[in-house]
């Protein structure tokens, strides 16, 4: 077995240990009525365990990839997103040992799993650096980032607690509305998972020839059924499905068609679900979120972003502008990355001094958590797949 | 009245909510509520005292919070807004009109709106600096109006506190004294066992510790604005300097905006990952994106000419050092530094032309032009010559009869020359370009002909100097040492106090991080048999208490 | 009490005063893109040294007490190309008059620049700046840009793009001496 396999094993394994570790701490709340309390420790014992475990092989996983690539695993969209569902966990085990709380990983445990599964659909091939990555500072800016990223998402995950446990769903509100549609999103990274495993199991492929917005002629290759054409588009593989639609020379249709099947995939299995659960994802999840303490989750929702803060300005800001600095000539240079960077950290400097004003606490505290850690995930997926920059490895 | 006096005698400036030394509430509103607000030790505010002139309004706008954040969130937005399209700056257009085509042609109508309503120099913009400006202010004039009052509130503060105090504290307990006297000794001694700073008066215990965390967010602001101050240097002479070279391999140039230094290039080297002799675990990546680049690199000498010289005297050139600029690699000298930023490969160096007769095919020998420099005339031997009568680096055609050039760069060189051979003593003339022969005077005997080149490599360079860049550290490294003692930190205070009845009061109060006073606080009553507390904040464990309790 | 109101009106107009006059410096300085000028009008001329075709040194340290008429060209520059037969018969009226005429030619080839003064049979003398140096130096960005140095060694005037023969004259006579 070579070393690239091996660290491949290692982070199916941790993936395996993060699913079963869920159902522990799923267990752990569910059991906890106040005579089993007793049973409440055994189970979360168990769940943080089977994390504990989870984590050293995801560890493995990154330790086993950096020896057989010769660089940290942090290069492309694959390595970056694998590493910060794996800090996810690892500020998770920080957060429990403070705090003592199975619920949170209950929560926390899944959104990693997700983040791995949606990295996974990268190419997971191992890059050689071109000449911008090989600097040291790649390692220390990105780990760092990453990690920062990652404590700042656990305050989300307390605040999704604390809102599907305090947010009325017997009633229509604005709330139920927004709280749902943040169950919807994560099942329609499920519904990209879906389909980009299926389409590559079957092994799809369509090749074009068109004409990009600079007007050369290019190739495009999908591997996915193209629903929108690239512009002025030229089919190659025979056999194929003809697209829909043909798009503006702006628009990458390819990316659209990803989203388009993402959706409808997300689409259906959120109708699924809802038929087989008949009543919103949120109402499913609610009873578990009942045990939790308002109060507590509120306090570390605020401690998560006192935590994170200082590691995200270190990684996001001051170590990005050393490392642009050394290898752009300038330390900051308005890239995209760079820009979103400072609007997630303009983001949790509000939130903290929201924090000091009366009525920003618990729920609306919550929200802002949770609108956080979307804010992150744009950064870290849209920015690099949309708007292309300096940043765009992958 | 700008002074309140409170019944404890201490004298609190107007404004003040909770009396700076017992803690008294000294408002109707803060008597009325069940918790105290302690932002600040519920301390005036300096703004809110004053009130009257121009400057005081402006100065109460800044000094306010909610102001801070509203600045932030539309900084937000702003910023935001400006990586819908790519900025100026990253676009492959220069000049104000090819711009504002690029983002139509690129972007349609969205894109020229985008343009013309200057989102695409967004953080150029005056408006977008003018809101840090804004922020910068802010940061000032908020800090200044709390530090000072929160400074002298803590310093004041006194040991025991008013009853009233106590019960509106978040964590609080009141019962019976079960050691008496020695309720305080033992309480005072664990409190310094955990790092506590304790106070004592009669009946009257008050531990507190890291109050130094207080200060972390003004010290961070601090920090922040020797950043933005660092920032605003950039505009005055001499602080910056960015500038661009492109240099060709065997070139010596000045380098721009340096005090006497020259930059010869030797090599410019471009590598890319080879299937081959790479690293296996790269080929997958390899074969599935083609070409990789691994390295960028220009090997150079960097020279300073001597004290006396003057600029162009390029004789006597001293040789500082030879070094080789990479990405992620730049050269340093001076303040200065050089980095690897752009290439052009494969500029034209010299070229090669093979004279021949053009009936036989006969070859009389070859000549080979240096572009950079190309001489007078070429001897092949046996009385054949070549004579250049004028060279055109960059032709683009005639003019009057003329051929013209359009930069001094040889893109498409041509020559125009004359062949004397033994045979043609008196000369032909003929115009040799690359894809082109022009006979002007009448068909020749004997030709020209292009058949190969030579070629260099040019490196785009880009020269940098900043100044600013030891304040915009210096910054930095205050606002991270100011953001983590506020954050890693928490400033904790713990009261006991015997009451006038005789029982033992507890409470407890944190700036953030309440589960580590509470652990405090547990390890203490342990120890003094304190009452328990109960945290009023907590409203669902107060529940949960309250049906325990019923139940039971 | 009215004491400390007013010097807390006073500190505050002060703290906000310098804000408000840096942060308007800045964002006007960045707005107008203005480039801090190596050199302006009034500045000392740099001295330098430069070898003409023949091999001849010249520093402009050598026209002490003449006025410089000092342009800056490219053969391939068209506009240059045109003022340069001009340039020459002013040359000639003002060369004893204590003006001195030098073309700088920014780092082509000796062919290149020989050629040029061979077809329009220029007489002032003609250096080549083969580093660049002397362009830095004088931070020449269009070609042609003319320098005016009068007999102090100052720079008088700047201009950039082509003249016309009464503008060469007329700048002669600027600079030369009393």
């Amino acid at each position: 077995m070579t070393l690239v396999s091996v660290s491949g094993n290692l982070l199916f394994i941790a993936f395996v240990c993060y699913l079963a570790a869920t159902l522990f701490f799923g267990g752990a709340v569910k059991s906890s009525t106040k005579e089993i309390a007793t049973s409440e420790k055994r189970w979360g014992r168990i769940g943080i365990i089977i994390t504990i475990i989870g984590f050293i092989s995801n560890l493995g996983y990154f330790v086993t990839r950096w020896i057989a690539a010769g660089h940290a695993p942090v290069s492309n969209l694959f390595e970056f997103t694998t590493a910060f569902g794996m800090m996810i966990v690892g500020s998770f085990i920080l957060i429990y040992f403070l705090y003592k709380t199975p619920l949170l990983g209950l929560f926390a445990l899944p959104i990693a799993v997700i983040i791995i599964g949606f990295a996974s659909m990268f190419p997971t091939d191992i890059n050689p650096l071109i000449p911008a990555l090989k600097s040291y500072w790649l390692y220390v800016h990105v780990i760092t980032a990453a990690l920062g990223e990652s404590i700042l998402a656990m305050s989300a995950v307390a605040g999704l607690i604390y809102l599907t446990k305090n947010i009325d769903l017997t009633k229509k509100s604005k709330q139920r509305f927004w709280l749902e549609a943040v169950m919807l999103t994560l099942v329609l990274v499920l519904g990209f998972v879906a389909s980009t495993t299926t389409f590559k199991v079957m092994d799809y492929e369509a090749s074009f020839n068109y004409i990009d917005k600079e007007e050369k002629a290019d190739e495009i290759t999908y591997n996915v059924p193209p629903i929108f054409g690239m512009n002025e588009y030229e089919a190659l593989t025979p056999g194929t499905m003809t697209p829909l639609v043909e798009t503006p020379p702006i628009v990458n249709a390819k990316k659209l068609t990803t989203v388009t099947w993402s959706l409808i995939f997300g689409l259906v299995l959120y109708v699924l679900i809802r038929l087989i659960i008949r009543k919103p994802i949120a109402a499913l999840l609610q009873p578990l979120a009942k045990k939790a303490n308002s109060q507590l989750m509120d306090e570390i929702g605020y401690r998560a972003v006192l935590i994170g803060f200082p590691v995200f300005t270190l990684g996001a800001l001051i170590f990005a502008m050393i490392w642009a600095q050394e290898a752009w000539s300038r330390f900051w240079g308005w890239d995209p990355k760079e820009v979103w960077a400072l609007i997630t950290w303009l983001f949790y400097a509000a939130f903290l001094h929201l924090r000091l004003s009366k009525g920003w606490q618990g729920e609306k505290s919550a929200w802002l958590a949770v609108i956080g850690f979307i804010i992150i995930m744009f950064n870290l997926i849209a920015v690099n797949l949309i708007i292309a920059g300096l940043h765009s490895y992958a | 009245m700008n002074k309140i006096l409170c019944t404890c005698g201490h004298e609190n400036p107007k404004g003040t909510v909770l009396c700076g030394s017992c803690g008294r509430p000294l408002t109707e509103e803060a008597s009325n509520q069940k918790l105290v607000d302690m932002r600040y030790e519920g301390s005036a505010r300096r703004s809110q005292t004053f009130n009257k002139s121009i400057i005081d309004k402006v100065w109460n706008f800044f000094s306010s919070v909610k102001v801070g954040v509203s600045l932030i969130v539309i900084i937000l937005v702003a910023a935001a807004i400006g990586t819908i399209l790519p900025q100026v700056f990253y676009v492959p257009a220069t000049g104000e009109a090819e711009i504002a085509a690029y983002y139509e042609r690129v972007y349609g109508t969205f894109g020229k709106l985008y343009y013309q309503l200057g989102l695409s120099d967004l953080y150029g913009s005056w408006w977008f600096q003018t809101l840090i400006g804004m922020l910068g202010i802010s940061l000032i004039v908020a800090s200044l109006d709390r530090v000072i009052p929160l400074y002298k509130s803590l310093k004041k503060q006194r040991t025991r506190r008013h009853e009233s105090f106590m019960k509106r504290q978040r964590i609080f307990g009141i019962g019976e004294n079960a050691l008496g006297e020695n309720t305080f000794a033992k309480s005072e001694e664990k409190l310094k066992s955990l790092g506590y700073n304790v106070k004592r008066e009669d009946g009257a215990v008050l531990g507190e510790k890291a109050r130094f965390s207080r200060w972390g967010p003004y010290i961070n602001h601090l920090g922040l604005i020797i950043f933005l101050f660092g920032v605003m240097l950039r505009a005055l002479p001499g602080f910056y300097v960015d500038e661009t070279m492109w240099l060709r391999e065997g070139e010596t140039r000045a380098i721009p905006e340096t005090p006497g230094y020259y930059l010869k290039s030797d090599e410019f080297i471009l590598e890319t990952y080879d299937k081959e002799k790479a690293d296996e675990v790269f080929n997958d990546a390899i074969e599935r994106v083609g070409t990789i680049a691994s390295n960028y690199q220009t090997d150079v000498v960097l020279y300073k000419k001597p004290e006396d010289a003057l600029p162009g005297q390029t004789d006597k050139l001293e040789e500082v050092k030879k070094d080789s600029i990479q990405v992620n690699e730049p050269l340093k000298f001076e303040g200065f530094a050089v980095y690897q930023m752009d290439f052009r490969l494969d500029e034209l160096r010299s070229m090669q032309f093979n004279l021949s007769n053009k009936a036989t095919g006969e070859s009389l020998g070859d000549v080979s032009v240096d572009l950079v420099e190309p001489e007078m005339s070429y001897d092949l031997g046996n009385g054949n010559k070549v004579e250049l009568l004028g060279y055109y680096p960059d032709f683009t055609g005639f003019e009057n009869g003329e051929p013209q050039t359009q930069s001094p760069i040889p893109n498409n060189p041509a020559f125009l020359v004359k062949m004397t051979t033994p045979e043609t003593p008196k000369g032909e003339t003929s115009f040799v370009a690359i894809k082109q022969t022009v006979e002007p005077f009448g068909e020749n005997k004997y030709k020209l002909e292009f058949n190969n080149v030579e070629t260099r490599d040019v490196s785009g360079l880009t020269i940098r100097k900043d100044k600013t860049l030891w304040v915009l550290a210096l910054g930095g490294l205050i606002f991270m040492i100011g953001v983590a003692q506020g954050s890693y930190w928490n400033h904790r205070r713990i009261w006991i106090h015997e009451t006038k009845d005789g029982h033992i009061a507890v409470a407890a109060h944190t700036n953030k991080n309440w589960l580590s006073v509470k652990k405090d606080l547990d390890q203490v009553t342990l120890v003094a048999n304190l009452p328990p507390y109960i945290d009023q904040h907590d409203l669902e464990a107060l529940e949960e208490k309250k049906d325990g309790e019923k139940s039971s | 009490m009215a004491q400390t109101k007013q010097q807390r009106l006073i500190m505050r107009t002060v703290i906000l005063a310098v804000l408000v006059v840096a942060i308007v410096y800045t964002i006007f300085t960045s707005a107008t893109k203005e480039k801090v000028a190596v050199l302006s009008v009034g500045d000392k001329a740099p001295d330098f040294t430069l070898v003409d075709l023949n091999g001849e040194e010249h520093s402009l340290s050598n026209y002490k007490g003449q006025g410089v008429f000092l342009n800056f060209w490219g053969t391939w520059c068209k506009p240059c190309a045109k003022e340069m037969p001009a340039m020459d018969r002013q040359y000639e009226v003002f060369k004893d008059k204590g003006v001195q005429t030098l073309a700088v030619n920014i780092a082509q080839s000796d062919f290149e620049v020989q050629r040029f003064t061979d077809q329009y049979g220029l007489d002032f003398p003609v250096v080549i700046d083969k580093t660049k140096s002397v362009m830095d130096a004088y931070n020449i960005n269009p070609l042609p840009t003319t320098m005016l140095i009068n007999p102090q060694g100052k720079i008088e005037k700047i201009i950039t793009g082509e003249m016309t023969e009464q503008d060469i004259a007329a700048f002669m006579e600027q600079i030369a001496p009393e």
